[in-house]
């Protein structure tokens, strides 16, 4: 049953994905990210970590996609080129993309992995909320920085006149 | 039974999207989403591996990955924005003043 | 994770009452809508169609099936026709963890009335909410046209800031109760209210609530006036009773999750009376009682659209992000030095 599920989401996510780097749409492109992002956001509860699928879905689909599907109507964008490529090029270029992958799951096929046995509150907002403010609790700090900081810096790089 | 491998395969596909996303478009915001891509297939196989491992590592760098990547979105965009006011165009072929 | 026979059963049936209720919501509002406008405004409403105009929404859905749905050809097709769909899904999936009554006895089996009791039930519902703005996007955008692409580039901005306001309001309520499932929220209320305990935060839940509907007065972006009818103004027929139908679940999920929240979930509203019911009595007064506040809410919605005039768009934004989030912020201080200081009452589940 699981294994249904993640064949058929990761199918989705993957087709997804092409149509973002295929379509010449840009809106279309994010609007098949967002389906790859919500597609993310299901793996994640396969993986028991449901906090973060919330989170995924919150923040990633939420609120950064809609900035940039923001941004790209602002600016009234128009349909692309797609891919400036010749069809040798495109040929080779596919091959030499599915050789890389080829590639990786040559070196990940062969291990054997052992999968832990987890609590049963494993991914929830507990779980990471105790280790977040305690063990983790500088980078969390500097992360609240970096935010502020991007957030002066957007403003100030998209505003009209100094 | 979870199976590691399918996930890491998984990631490793939509990264090297990602990637294609990234070096064959010309558009400042289909190159944005390609970089959202990658970040995503590493957050997946960060998870896996959490999940794998039974620790929390994973999970809170994948925390610390979506918070930076709205970060970067952010400023990315400011960024497109700015570009475009300039010249008209969000083509990063065209952005090449600095070219010799 | 077994899954029996029997929850899978219980579960559709849960799956199928909560459709009907959530989409027969839009019918009877309609009613609901017209005649309270009336009365506030001093005239009558419909009256003519059965008694009292109540067959007034059968009359209203036969002519929305009956008008012609009409595809203009300057649309993108595939989001255009996608939009009102995602918006209604969107809104639906939100009721999917709010409990809306203890648990029932059916069979010698328990059942929890809720559709899906996960541990991080409320940021389900906030991601539920989020996802809502992408059916206006893709109406606004798709209709290829400037009042539209306006209407829903304002209508989603409002929905993001709001969306802030109310997230960190929620926070302060689960500064006290110590959880994210909601059928613990719930039980927890069973003595005193969350109203009561965090007025502030209710107070601007209810605003970012009316904020997230797009109802008045923040409804600028459907404003007639001005946008001739914001994003859906190049949809007819079906599609936009789609629309119509997304606003009203919104309307009604967002009631569920402030009666959730705020005002007890199913508790019934009189001290003392859950002591004498049990069992399955006190599932089904539970439901009803929970039905009674959220009809209130409703009511409250209506009542405050026909009340107060419009906010200028400036106005809207001014208000969700210098008033609401300072506030919101003020108000997760204060409840967290509550719970923290363990004044009574305050303490959590400790």
């Amino acid at each position: 049953m699981e294994v249904l599920v993640f064949m058929v989401v990761a199918t989705v996510a993957v087709v997804s994905a092409m149509v973002v780097l295929l379509h010449k749409n840009p809106v279309i492109g994010a609007l098949f990210l967002v389906t790859n992002l919500v597609c993310i956001a299901v793996l994640y509860l396969l993986l028991d970590a449901q906090f973060l699928a919330a989170i995924q879905v919150i923040v990633y689909a939420g609120a950064i996609m809609v900035l940039i599907l923001f941004v790209i109507m602002l600016l009234s964008l128009k349909r692309e080129e797609g891919i400036h490529a010749g069809s040798a090029q495109r040929f080779f270029g596919a091959l030499a993309a599915t050789g890389f992958v080829a590639l990786i799951v040559r070196g990940i096929l062969p291990i054997s992995w052992r999968v832990a046995s987890v609590r049963s509150d494993f991914g929830t907002a507990e779980f990471i909320g105790r280790r977040l403010f305690s063990q983790y609790f500088y980078p969390f700090e500097m992360i609240s920085l970096v935010l502020l900081v991007a957030m002066a810096g957007a403003v100030v790089l998209a505003k009209k006149k100094l | 039974m979870l199976n590691v491998q399918g996930y890491l395969v998984l990631s490793a596909a939509i990264f090297v999207i990602g990637v294609m996303t990234v070096l064959l478009r010309r558009g400042a915001i289909t190159i944005l989403m390609g970089i959202e891509l990658m970040l995503n297939a590493t957050n997946l196989a960060f998870a896996a591996f959490s999940r794998q491992r039974g620790s929390a590592e994973g999970q809170i760098f994948v925390l610390f990955v979506v918070a930076i990547a709205a970060a970067e979105a952010a400023v990315g965009l400011a960024i497109v924005i700015a570009l475009f006011r300039l010249r008209e165009t969000t083509d990063v072929d065209d952005v090449n003043l600095m070219k010799w | 994770m077994r899954i029996d026979l029997f929850s899978f059963l219980a579960t559709l049936v849960k799956i199928a009452a909560v459709m009907g209720g959530l989409l027969s919501v839009p019918a009877a509002m309609n009613w609901v809508e017209r005649r309270v406008s009336a009365w506030i405004q001093d005239r009558v409403g419909p009256n003519r169609v059965g008694p009292f105009g109540l067959f007034q929404p059968l009359a209203d859905a036969l002519k929305f099936f009956m008008k012609e749905d009409i595809v203009p050809g300057h649309v993108h097709k595939a989001v255009y026709i996608l939009a009102p769909a995602a918006a209604v899904t969107a809104a639906l999936t939100a009721f999917s963890v709010i409990p809306f009554g203890p648990t029932l006895t059916l069979f010698g089996r328990e059942i929890a009335l809720v559709i899906a009791d996960v541990n991080v039930g409320v940021l389900l519902t906030l991601a539920a909410t989020s996802m809502g703005v992408y059916g206006i996007v893709m109406a606004g955008w798709s209709s290829n046209n400037k009042f539209s692409l306006m209407g829903g580039l304002r209508s989603s901005a409002q929905l993001i800031s709001y969306e802030l306001a109310m997230g960190l309001a929620v926070i302060s309520v689960l500064a006290m109760s110590d959880t994210l499932r909601l059928t613990l929220i719930v039980e927890q209320q069973g003595r005193l209210w969350n109203v009561f305990l965090n007025p502030i935060g209710a107070l601007i839940f209810m605003i970012g609530s009316f904020a997230e509907t797009n109802r008045a007065p923040f409804d600028l972006p459907e404003a007639e006036s001005e946008l001739v009818a914001g994003y859906h103004t190049e949809y007819s027929s079906m599609k936009f009773t789609m629309f119509f139908m997304a606003e009203y679940v919104n309307m009604a999920t967002s009631a569920a999750l402030f009666t959730t929240l705020f005002l007890g979930g199913w508790h019934l509203p009189i001290p003392g009376i859950e002591g004498h019911l049990s069992g399955n009595l006190l599932a089904v007064a539970g439901i009803l009682s929970f039905c009674l506040k959220v009809a209130a809410y409703m009511f409250f919605f209506v009542w405050v659209r026909w009340t107060l005039p419009r906010f200028r768009y400036d106005q809207l934004m001014n208000l969700g992000w210098k008033v609401l989030i300072p506030l919101a912020f003020a108000n997760i201080f204060l409840i967290g030095g509550l719970v923290a200081l363990g004044v009574p009452g305050w303490g959590g589940q400790g």
